[in-house]
């Protein structure tokens, strides 16, 4: 929640130091104290950094309304309104992927199932979430099974990287119809132990809440309608 | 009690059905073993008497599958597996915990339980197949006999008062056989029916009150455990006899009197 408040407001917040302050106090400083720095800036670029050096380029060259020049590389030109508005754009796309990032890494799925389920949320949309976390390495497992089993059998997946790439052919429906067909088997699985069965679930525990935190969630709710009010009155300008 | 009357089944797409006329009864606190060649109808027998085929998997069913007198059709699809737990030799597992602790409560949190009752359930059925030792591990990372006991200990923590056991002992290791033979006894001393499809025949002789022998879909022999494990007929019909019946004749062909032998079963 606290990434969905960081990532809104972000984008309300107009200009360059707004989305650079939230980012600091609302991202790094909590990743900062959880110890977690390193690792939320090397995730957060490999997300981010594809998205953002397309939005760089786009708008530094291809800005509609860009007339100071900077420079020219051939046929194309960068301009400073195009930069400034770029700028403005990867604060807030770093705000967002920064809360985004931290809130992958902070939560555990299993929390973040649960607490759903307790709030009402379907168990079976509670599955999905849950299945399509857990179901990554199962399929590349599965793959590596399949591969073993086809090198077991004479095929030559080793050696020259085109030998490897025509390796992965066979693998390819193997792995796709291997899993579609797993799934009757899951449903079977899961009708057996009575999934389907209507009424609610019981849950064995609970997320911990404490009211800091509940406070907390408010108050971040709360900052969204200010900050609509405030741009609105223009005080932010 | 579970009731099989006359039940025919064709997979959806097969040509023939899989199993022809089949009847059987399994009251309270009984073991019926099912045995037969590959391919004689066991998993599909089992699929038919759990209810999920053909309500999990399309195909033709007639004939009747009633529990307690009610036909395993009408009962609303979730209730179901309240009523004929079932385990497949292929031990899937839902696939969404990560511990084997959840993994064993699912059943139970499905049915509603409050939580006590879930966590003593739980443990109970861990302790049950003796993997309490398992129960912080990932299920995704077990060995297949250890998936299968986690497995059975889901359905033990559900006490449905129906058991459909499809070759439950596969990927098992001598004391893990005998851990889910345990299981099973005591299920059924609480008055449970089980119905169990499974090649090794020790572990039947071992627990089951009645077998039922399958072949090419259809009942071919039936009567009490001791008896038809016993039967010659059974082996060719693809079917090893018991440790217990191959030494009684290797003693006869050595001019021993079986009598004179002690058999720990």
């Amino acid at each position: 929640m606290a990434a969905t408040v960081t990532a809104v407001n972000a984008t309300l917040l107009g200009g360059v130091l707004g989305p650079v302050a939230l980012t600091l106090v609302a991202v790094v400083l909590p990743a900062a104290v959880a110890g977690i720095l390193p690792r939320l800036l090397r995730v957060g670029l490999v997300v981010a950094l594809p998205l953002a050096i397309s939005v760089l380029v786009v708008n530094l060259f291809f800005f509609p309304s860009g007339a100071s020049v900077l420079f020219r590389i051939g046929p194309v030109t960068a301009t400073a309104e195009g930069l400034a508005y770029a700028i403005e754009t990867l604060v807030r796309l770093v705000a967002i992927t920064g809360a985004l990032v931290l809130f992958y890494l902070t939560t555990p799925i299993g929390s973040l199932v649960v607490d759903l389920e307790r709030r009402g949320v379907s168990a079976r949309v509670a599955f999905v979430v849950s299945a399509s976390v857990r179901t990554v390495p199962a399929v590349i497992e599965r793959a590596g099974q399949i591969a073993d089993a086809q090198r077991a059998r004479g095929l030559d997946t080793e050696g020259s990287l085109w030998r490897r790439v025509r390796g992965l052919v066979p693998l390819v429906g193997p792995v796709l119809l291997g899993s579609i067909g797993e799934v009757e088997e899951r449903a079977m699985a899961l009708e057996a132990r009575g999934f389907s069965r209507p009424g609610r679930r019981s849950l064995l525990w609970a997320p911990a809440d404490s009211d800091a935190e509940r406070i907390a969630r408010w108050l971040m709710v709360l900052s969204v309608p200010l900050l609509v009010v405030a741009g609105l009155t223009g005080w932010l300008a | 009690m579970l009731r099989l009357e006359a039940v025919s089944y064709r997979y959806a797409g097969a040509q023939a059905p899989s199993v022809v006329k089949v009847s059987l009864v399994l009251g309270p606190g009984e073991v019926v073993g099912l045995v037969g060649a590959n391919e004689a109808g066991k998993t599909t027998t089992c699929l038919v008497a759990a209810g999920l085929a053909p309500r999990a998997m399309g195909g033709d069913l007639s004939g009747q599958v009633t529990v307690g007198g009610r036909r395993l059709a009408d009962l609303p699809s979730g209730e179901v597996a309240a009523v004929v737990g079932i385990a497949f030799a292929s031990a899937q597992l839902s696939g969404i915990c990560s511990t084997v602790y959840e993994e064993v409560a699912f059943g139970p949190m499905n049915l509603g339980l409050p939580r006590n009752e879930v966590m003593a359930r739980t443990v109970r059925a861990l302790e049950a197949v003796a993997i309490g030792d398992l129960a912080a591990r990932d299920p995704a990372h077990l060995s297949g006999g250890q998936r299968q006991l986690v497995v059975l200990a889901g359905l033990l923590a559900m006490e449905p008062e129906h058991l459909v056991l499809d070759e439950p002992t596969a990927h098992l290791d001598p004391v893990g056989t005998g851990l889910v033979g345990t299981a099973i006894t005591r299920l059924a001393a609480g008055g449970a029916s089980i119905l169990i499809a499974e090649h090794k025949t020790d572990l039947l002789a071992a627990i089951c009150g009645r077998v039922v022998a399958l072949d090419h879909g259809r009942v071919v022999l039936e009567g009490a455990a001791e008896s038809m494990l016993a039967d010659p007929k059974l082996e060719r019909l693809g079917v090893d006899p018991p440790t217990s019946v191959r030494l009684r004749r290797l003693a006869v062909a050595a001019g021993v009197d079986p009598g004179r032998l002690e058999v720990a079963t």
